[in-house]
C-alpha cells in the first residue's frame, strides 16, 4: 500500500446524504477484477443515463471536477453493502481522500486497507467546503494527514480520523504483518479457548 | 462483585486476544462464512502463496450469483457459471466445506448459517457481506467485513477491531397481529435514521423483541446494518435454545446442555450501562413500507409520502424531490394509492419458512394482480414449503416459485426489476438501482408484499387477514 502524507488537487462536492456503495459501484460490476478497470465505472448509474449518455449535472461529470482527487460528501458516506470494490473504484478513478461528516463503518474500514483517506469534518464544515467549491469550482484543496488539516481557499479546517488508521495510512502499513508478529499470542489464545469453549467448535460429522 | 456487563461487553471480552495501547483489539473469529464474492480475498491468498489458517471454521455457500430458474447444474450464463465455479474451486483448494449448488443444504449465507446450527450464541462471526449482522439474532457477535479483512481472517482467523459504542434499542409492548419483525425494524430505522447506529453494537431488548420468533429476530438483526450498526444482537433465551436443539452442527447430548448453561449467562446484567439507549413502543407500530431510496424513508401504510414544498430545510427538500422523482411518486400522494408492477418475496431478510407462511396466509385463495417471484432462503426451506403446500398457494396466485439464492435482492444473478418498474419487496435495501438500474423498490414485510400483490397497490394487510389464521 502506498503511503499518504499530503495531497493538493481538484475536489468534487457530492451533496448527497447516505450515498451508499451501490451508488459508488453498482452490483453488476462486482464480478469484475480490479484489473478490468473498475475506476471507469465509478458512480456509473449516477454519471450515465440508461442510454449511456453522461448526465451533465452529476458533479464529477463537470469538466472542472472530472479529475477529482478529493470527494466532499454528506453524512453517512459509503453506507450499505460491504463491497470493497467501491473503494477500489474511487481509488482507481484517482480519488485519494473523501471528506464527509460520517461514513459507513465497513466502508471506512475498507478505505484504510487501500490507502484511501476518510477525513471527518462537522456537518457545517462539509457544507461550507461544498459551498466554496460550488462558487469556485477549480479551487484547489490541500489535505494534510500529518497535520490533519484541509485547506480550501481561505478556509482551514481541522479534520478527525481514527489515530490508528492515520498511522497506517501515513506509513502504508498492512495488517497482516502486524498480526503475524502476534502469532504466539494467537496460538496461546486458541489453545486456552478450545479448552474453555468446546461448544464453539462446529460438531463434526454433521 | 464484578462490574455489571452488557452482552456486548461479554461477547467482546471472550474473543479479545490482545488489546494494543492504541485501542485496537485483535479478536478471535469462531466462524467465517464465504461466498462467490470472496474471490478478491482468495486472490490475495494466492498472491501470497498461503493457505486458509482454519478451514474447519470456514464455510462457503453459493448464493449471490446462482440462478433461480433453469438448470443449476449446467448454468446457461457463462459469467454466472464462472462465479459459481470460482467459489467451488477456491473452497476445494483450501479444504473449506461448501454448500454449493449440488448440496441440498444450499441457500443464502445468512439463512444457511443459523439453519445448519453453525451460528451459535456466544460466537464471533464474520463474512464479507454487510448483512452478517443477521446472525446476532442467536446471541452471536456478527459483523460484515470487506475483502482485505476477509483475506486477513482467512490467513489468521483473527480480526482487528476497535470496541464499538454500545446502543440498546428497547421495544416494549405487544405488537398487533400482522406486525412482524420487519415492521419493528423499519420503525426503528425510521426513528433513528440510516446512520442512527453508526459505530455502535446494538442490543435489541424489551418484551416485543423477546416475543419474536428466531425468524423474526433474524429479520430484525439483518437490518440493523441499515441503521449503520456494526452488529445487532438479541440475548439468547429459551426460544433460541429450542430453535438450535438438534440442528446438524450444534453440540448434542450432554454437550448441548452444558452449552445452554453457558449461553444462558450471555445476557446483559442488571444495572449494566450502555453508551446510548433508545426506546420504542410496540403497541404503536403499524405495518410499515418505504417510499424513498433509503431504508429510513419508512412510514406507516396509512400515511402519505412527504411533500418537499412543505419542508423548511432546503437540503432535506432537495433530497425529497430527488427521491420522489426517482421513485416516480407525486408529492403528498397516499401510500395506498401507489400501484405496484411486481412483487418479490425472498432475500436473507425475509425468506424463512415463517415468512413464506405469512405471505401464503394472505395469498391463499386469492390471485396476485401483478407478476412476482418467490425464492426461499434455502433449498431446505423450499422443500419444507413444498411439503406444506405453500408453493401451490403462490403458484395458484400467479407467482413464480423459484430456487433459492439472493435473486432479486441484488439482481446479479439476472433476476432484475426492469427500469422504471415498481416492486413491493421483502428485501432490505431500497437504494437506487438496487434491484436493477432504474428499479423502484418498496420494502415491507412478506405479509405486506402479499397484500400489495392482491391489491395491485401498496395496501394494509390487516383487513386481508380478517378471519384468517396467522
Ligand atoms: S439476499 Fe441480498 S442482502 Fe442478503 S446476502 Fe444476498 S444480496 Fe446480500
Amino acid at each position: 500500500m502506498d503511503k499518504f502524507t499530503k495531497i493538493t488537487g481538484v475536489a468534487c462536492p457530492i451533496n448527497q446524504a447516505n450515498l451508499n456503495t451501490d451508488q459508488i459501484l453498482p452490483a453488476r460490476y462486482l464480478k469484475w477484477t480490479r484489473a478490468q478497470g473498475i475506476g471507469k465505472v465509478l458512480f456509473q448509474d449516477l454519471r450515465f443515463d440508461a442510454e449511456g449518455n453522461e448526465k451533465p449535472d452529476f458533479p464529477i461529470n463537470k469538466p472542472e471536477w472530472r479529475n477529482a482527487k478529493i470527494v466532499v460528501g454528506a453524512r453517512n458516506f459509503g453506507c450499505g453493502s460491504s463491497r470493497e470494490a467501491a473503494v477500489y473504484a474511487l481509488y482507481d478513478y484517482g480519488v485519494r481522500v473523501v471528506i464527509a461528516p460520517s461514513y459507513g463503518d465497513i466502508f471506512s474500514g475498507n478505505a484504510v486497507q487501500n490507502g484511501l483517506v476518510t477525513a471527518i469534518v462537522a456537518d457545517e464544515e462539509a457544507a461550507e467546503i461544498m459551498g466554496a467549491l460550488s462558487r469556485t469550482p477549480n479551487l484547489p484543496v490541500t489535505v494534510d494527514l500529518e497535520e490533519q488539516t484541509i485547506v480550501c481557499g481561505n478556509g482551514t479546517y481541522q479534520f478527525t480520523i481514527d489515530p490508528v488508521r492515520r498511522m497506517r495510512l501515513l506509513n502504508g502499513w498492512d495488517d497482516i504483518a502486524l498480526t503475524e508478529s502476534y502469532r504466539d499470542r494467537i496460538a496461546a489464545f486458541k489453545a486456552e479457548d478450545r479448552a474453555a469453549r468446546p461448544w464453539a467448535i462446529p460438531r463434526s460429522g454433521a | 462483585m464484578n462490574q455489571p456487563q452488557t452482552i456486548i461487553d461479554k461477547l467482546w471480552s471472550a474473543h479479545e486476544i490482545l488489546r494494543r495501547e492504541d485501542g485496537n483489539s485483535l479478536l478471535w473469529v469462531d466462524r467465517h462464512y464465504v461466498h462467490e464474492g470472496s474471490f478478491h480475498a482468495f486472490g490475495k491468498l494466492a498472491a501470497r502463496g498461503v493457505k486458509v489458517a482454519e478451514p474447519g471454521l470456514t464455510f462457503g455457500v453459493a448464493d449471490h450469483y446462482v440462478p433461480t430458474r433453469g438448470s443449476r447444474q449446467n448454468i446457461a450464463n457463462p459469467e454466472l457459471a464462472r462465479m459459481v465455479r470460482q467459489v467451488e474451486e477456491n473452497t476445494a483448494q483450501h479444504g473449506v466445506k461448501l454448500f454449493g449448488l449440488d448440496d441440498p443444504r444450499q441457500g443464502i449465507v445468512h439463512v444457511v448459517g443459523p439453519e445448519q446450527g453453525l451460528t451459535l450464541p456466544g460466537l464471533l462471526i464474520v463474512c464479507g457481506d454487510s448483512h452478517t449482522s443477521t446472525h446476532g439474532a442467536l446471541g452471536a457477535y456478527a459483523f460484515g467485513i470487506g475483502a482485505s479483512e476477509v483475506a486477513h481472517v482467512l490467513m489468521t482467523q483473527t480480526i482487528w477491531q476497535k470496541k464499538p459504542k454500545r446502543l440498546r434499542v428497547t421495544v416494549d409492548g405487544k405488537a398487533a397481529p400482522g406486525i412482524s419483525g420487519k415492521d419493528i425494524v423499519l420503525a426503528i430505522i425510521a426513528y433513528i435514521g440510516a446512520d442512527g447506529a453508526t459505530g455502535c453494537a446494538v442490543e435489541f431488548a424489551g418484551s416485543a423483541i423477546q416475543a419474536l420468533s428466531i425468524e423474526g429476530r433474524l429479520t430484525l438483526c439483518n437490518m440493523s446494518i441499515e441503521a449503520g450498526a456494526r452488529c445487532g444482537m438479541v440475548a439468547p433465551d429459551q426460544t433460541t435454545f429450542a430453535y438450535l436443539k438438534g440442528r446438524p452442527y450444534v453440540p448434542n447430548g450432554t454437550e448441548f446442555d452444558k452449552a445452554v448453561e453457558v449461553w444462558s449467562k450471555l445476557t446483559t446484567d442488571s444495572g449494566a450501562q450502555f453508551d446510548q439507549d433508545v426506546t420504542l413502543d410496540a403497541n404503536a407500530i403499524a405495518p410499515i413500507v418505504t417510499w424513498g431510496t433509503s431504508p429510513e424513508d419508512a412510514l406507516p401504510i396509512d400515511a402519505s409520502v412527504p411533500d418537499p414544498a412543505r419542508e423548511a430545510n432546503e437540503d432535506r427538500a432537495k433530497y425529497l424531490r430527488g427521491a420522489l422523482e426517482y421513485m416516480g411518486i407525486a408529492p403528498g400522494k397516499k401510500l395506498t394509492d401507489i400501484a405496484v408492477d411486481r412483487v418479490f418475496i425472498g432475500s436473507c431478510t425475509n425468506s424463512r419458512i415463517e415468512d413464506l407462511r405469512a405471505a401464503a396466509a394472505v395469498l391463499a385463495g386469492r390471485t396476485s394482480k401483478v407478476p412476482g417471484l418467490v425464492s426461499a432462503g434455502s433449498t431446505l426451506i423450499k422443500q419444507q414449503a413444498e411439503q406444506e403446500g405453500l408453493d401451490r398457494i403462490f403458484r395458484d396466485a400467479g407467482l413464480e416459485w423459484g430456487e433459492s439464492g439472493c435473486s432479486m435482492c441484488v439482481g446479479i444473478n439476472g433476476d432484475l426489476v426492469a427500469p422504471g418498474e415498481r416492486c413491493a419487496s421483502t428485501t432490505n435495501r431500497n437504494f437506487r438501482g438496487r434491484q436493477g438500474p432504474g428499479a423502484r423498490t418498496h420494502l415491507m414485510s412478506p405479509a405486506m408484499v402479499a397484500a400489495a400483490a392482491v391489491a395491485g397497490h401498496l395496501a394494509d394487510v390487516r383487513p386481508l387477514l380478517a378471519g384468517r389464521k396467522v
